[in-house]
């Protein structure tokens, strides 16, 4: 008896021990990089690009990546979306719940889920030869989207499966199309629940580097125009990070505290969508 | 007995299992017809024939025919969308959609092609009053429709219906989900209504039907055992099941 | 009465057109694993004709220069920091979710889920960058001297470290996943017999889920062997097999990431590189589809 109490005792310990050092190594991570952030921090940072090349010039910022890493994000995830919409829409709406097709595309929408970025980047960039494009924005922007799209629509696709059925019954009843019902009454109930999916598959693409490595170019310059060569913060750091020179170094610090700042805006945004009561679903 | 919906051979399977045997049936115009029968004889599927909502269930196969108006509602050239129109669905739990009260009742005619406000707003408060609710929500049609109480939601979806004027109401076991008021609230619309309306109601509730239907289907495993008046059904039933079941051996 | 417009016939129109406009995307969505594979399979034929499929996976020979395009350091470097990780990130992993399904508040779990969530949700160039300041100094000064080697730093275990970090919000959520299906009644069941909470926990809770814990661990094993970035810049990137974990390696997607510019001005090297790209796909697919399928069966098997 005595021994069964011990036993649950040293593991009961264990657990928490591990579920501690869980959450103590994400505060430590969070900590570190935003003392660090904040120790090479300047203002000059953020309103400037880079004076003298990115690698060896000492003056300057990263205005842009920050521009670059916004229109290859905000790009992508539009594009996603739109994409992503009309298939989520397909499978919950037109298809019957137990149809073929859709588990056929869930399996492959899952799969291409856990495609590392690096196979995306040099799928890319072969398609990129291919076409006889040169790395760009709009290069950049197609990859990414292709690294999210089943992200956003394996997420949607998720919620939509909560979606009562009599509700869907109710709309047709009175004589609504699927299409009409898809986006009037199924899009609306679960709104909240597309708003999460859409930024977190922003904030997926905002931090992805692998696929944009050789597909979007680098420049110390904001793109002006869809074809022009576009910098993006996840690079910044790769890159920045192992020039010799200090303030160079302490760029890409700036670039790290930058882009974990925004994935934290993202993470807290989605957080308060989920909580926030969506006050006309039923 | 004049009918505009008539059920000819109607077999339903679900997978293997057959959940409709053989049905023939003609549904008496501007009546309330009172389908009956133990729970998983097949009412509610019956009831889907009629507007087509079976086929989005899985794996069923569905033969036979159902005229509405003359036509059958299974042939290729039927559009369901139009059929739908037709058939007002009330269901047994509320289902009111995700926007506003207003919203609600105007997302019929918004659909079939009214967009002016001011029609709107006439359609609106026109069939608020006819379901009995205008006088509970008038001062908050912007509100969501969830807040409303489960009895005023089932009104509510009896507006909604009645909006895009069907010739006939289905209602799925409709008072089920609710409490008694709201109920008596719904049987006394519904006897309102079989002025100018066709109603299909079934109900697992033998005292509801004897309150209200004017003509009882009897079914039992999927099969039409009875039906007729609602007098001769009721008070002089023929079929021994029927016998059992009108007075309270099986429910 | 009001009258209804009668705009039918085009609203009908409209939904069939999106009916088949949507098929359509899905389809092609959906093909781009086909489409990835095939165009992958084609790009590196050249390096499977001219030197042959097992020779390019199974040598150790890597010059470019001189046209031999062995692979095998790199998967194996893949492999050791991958299995590593795993075997850091798996126990704490599973103790961690058994502790916030059977023993934690919702309070715990309230403030626990935000938290991963973050980890999710952070870029992994920045667990790189942190790796660079934090595991990789503390490797060359303390651990590496503890054991009395010298290292850099940069090392398979540095690798390992951030990986296993990286993974922890991918296996968890499915350890958690699984444990949820466990029914409560089999709980109850156990408890009633006079089993304690641990007892139940360790003979009918765990060894429900044992599939599922196999899935969630192929599934993490498939993540890891293709992160790219925050494993690139703690590895060392020493084309070389190691020998301990305090030395460099070079894995799989930090030899894509990393010579892509310049590969078009030596013959066959894009195809190498295209091809080890391959690799890293089907093994990465294989795993995923065994870890999916496995796991839908199992869900499916515990609900019902």
């Amino acid at each position: 008896m005595k021994r069964k109490v011990i036993e649950e005792k040293f593991f009961l310990v264990l657990m928490i021990i591990s579920a501690t050092l869980i959450v103590s190594i994400i505060v430590l991570i969070l900590t570190s990089i935003i003392i660090k952030g904040f120790s090479s921090f300047n203002l000059a940072m953020v309103s400037q690009t880079p004076k003298g090349g990115y690698y060896l010039g000492k003056e300057g910022g990263i205005l842009n990546a920050i521009i670059g890493s916004f229109y290859i994000a905000g790009g992508a995830t539009a594009l996603a979306t739109a994409l992503g919409i009309p298939v989520v829409m397909l499978m919950n709406v037109y298809l019957k719940a137990d149809s073929k097709v859709s588990a056929v595309l869930r399996l492959c929408f899952d799969v291409l889920w856990g495609v590392p970025s690096i196979v995306y980047g040099a799928f890319g960039f072969t398609l990129m030869i291919f076409f006889g494009l040169k790395a760009s924005l709009i290069a950049g922007i197609i990859v990414v989207s292709i690294l999210i799209l089943p992200i956003i629509i394996r997420a949607i696709d998720e919620i939509s499966q909560t979606i009562p059925e009599g509700l869907f019954h109710a709309s047709l009843s009175l004589g609504a199309t699927k299409l009409e019902t898809g986006f009037k009454v199924n899009a609306k109930q679960i709104l909240p629940g597309i708003l999460t999916a859409v930024l977190m598959a922003f904030g997926r693409a905002i931090g992805d580097a692998a696929s944009v490595l050789f597909t979007a170019g680098y420049s110390d310059s904001i793109p002006t125009s869809l074809t022009d060569s576009a910098a993006t913060l996840p690079l910044t750091i790769f890159f920045q990070l192992s020039s010799p020179i200090k303030e160079v170094q302490d760029r890409a610090f700036a670039a790290v505290l930058i882009l974990t700042i925004i994935v934290l805006c993202i993470s807290l945004l989605s957080r308060l969508l989920t909580n926030r009561h969506n006050k006309y679903k039923i | 007995m004049e009918s505009n919906i008539k059920v000819r051979n109607l077999n339903v399977f679900y997978g293997a299992t057959q959940a409709l045997k053989n049905i023939n049936l003609d549904i008496p115009n501007k009546q309330i017809t009172a389908i009956i029968g133990p729970s998983g004889c097949g009412k509610t599927t019956l009831l889907k024939c009629l507007n087509r909502l079976i086929e989005s269930t899985d794996e069923v196969n569905v033969t036979g025919q159902v005229y509405v108006d003359g036509e059958d509602i299974y042939s290729p050239k039927t559009e369901v969308t139009h059929l739908r129109k037709k058939m007002g669905l009330l269901s047994q739990k509320p289902y009111p959609l995700p926007m506003s009260i207003f919203d609600n009742v105007a997302y019929g005619p918004r659909l079939h092609g009214t967009t002016k406000k001011n029609e709107l707003k006439s359609i609106v408060e026109f069939y608020l009053k006819e379901a009995n609710l205008w006088d509970e929500v008038k001062d908050r049609l912007s509100s969501p429709a969830s807040k409303l109480s489960i009895g005023q939601q089932q009104r509510l979806c009896l507006a909604r219906g009645l909006a895009v004027q069907p010739l006939v109401i289905l209602g799925d076991e409709p008072t089920s989900a609710l409490d008694p008021q709201s109920s008596a609230y719904i049987e006394q619309m519904f006897l309102k209504l079989k002025a100018d309306y066709s109603i299909i109601l079934v109900t697992h509730i033998l005292r509801q039907a004897k309150r209200i239907a004017d003509y009882i289907v009897y079914m039992y495993d999927g099969e039409i055992i009875e039906h007729g008046e609602a007098s001769d059904v009721l008070n002089h039933p023929k079929h021994p099941k029927t016998i059992e079941y009108v007075s309270g051996v099986i429910s | 009465m009001f009258k209804l417009g009668t705009s039918l016939r085009s609203r009908v129109r409209t939904n069939n057109l999106a009916y088949y406009l949507f098929y359509l995307i899905g389809a092609i969505s959906a093909s781009l694993v086909l489409v990835i594979g095939i165009g992958l399979l084609i790009k590196s034929y050249p390096i499977i004709e001219s030197h042959g499929f097992f020779n390019s996976i199974f040598s150790i020979d890597w010059y470019p220069l001189k046209s031999k395009f062995g692979l095998l350091p790199f998967l194996v470097s893949s492999c050791y920091v991958s299995l590593l990780a795993l075997i850091i990130s798996v126990p704490v992993c599973l103790l961690t979710a058994i502790y916030l399904i059977e023993y934690a508040s919702k309070k715990v779990l309230n403030l626990f889920f935000p938290i991963i969530d973050i980890l999710a949700g952070l870029p992994s160039v920045i667990l790189g960058v942190w790796g660079v300041i934090i595991i990789v100094p503390f490797i060359r000064d303390y651990l590496a001297p503890f054991f009395g080697v010298h290292s850099t730093g940069y090392s398979i275990l540095a690798g390992s470290i951030v990986l296993s970090i990286m993974l922890v919000p991918n296996i968890i959520l499915v350890f958690i996943e699984i444990l949820k299906t466990i029914p409560q009644e089999l709980r109850e069941a156990s408890l009633s017999l006079g089993a304690t909470r641990w007892e139940t926990i360790k003979f009918v809770v765990l060894r429900k889920s044992i599939p599922g814990i196999i899935a969630g661990i192929i599934l993490g094993l498939s993540r890891a062997f293709g992160e790219t970035l925050a494993v690139l810049m703690v590895v060392g990137n020493v084309v070389q097999i190691p020998k301990s974990v305090f030395d460099p390696g070079y894995p799989l997607p930090a030899l894509i990431a990393n010579n892509y510019g310049e590969m078009l001005s030596i013959p066959l090297y894009d195809s190498a590189l295209m091809f080890s790209a391959l690799v890293l796909f089907a093994v990465v697919l294989f795993f995923n589809l065994v870890s999916k399928l496995f796991l839908n069966r199992l869900i499916k098997y515990l609900k019902y």
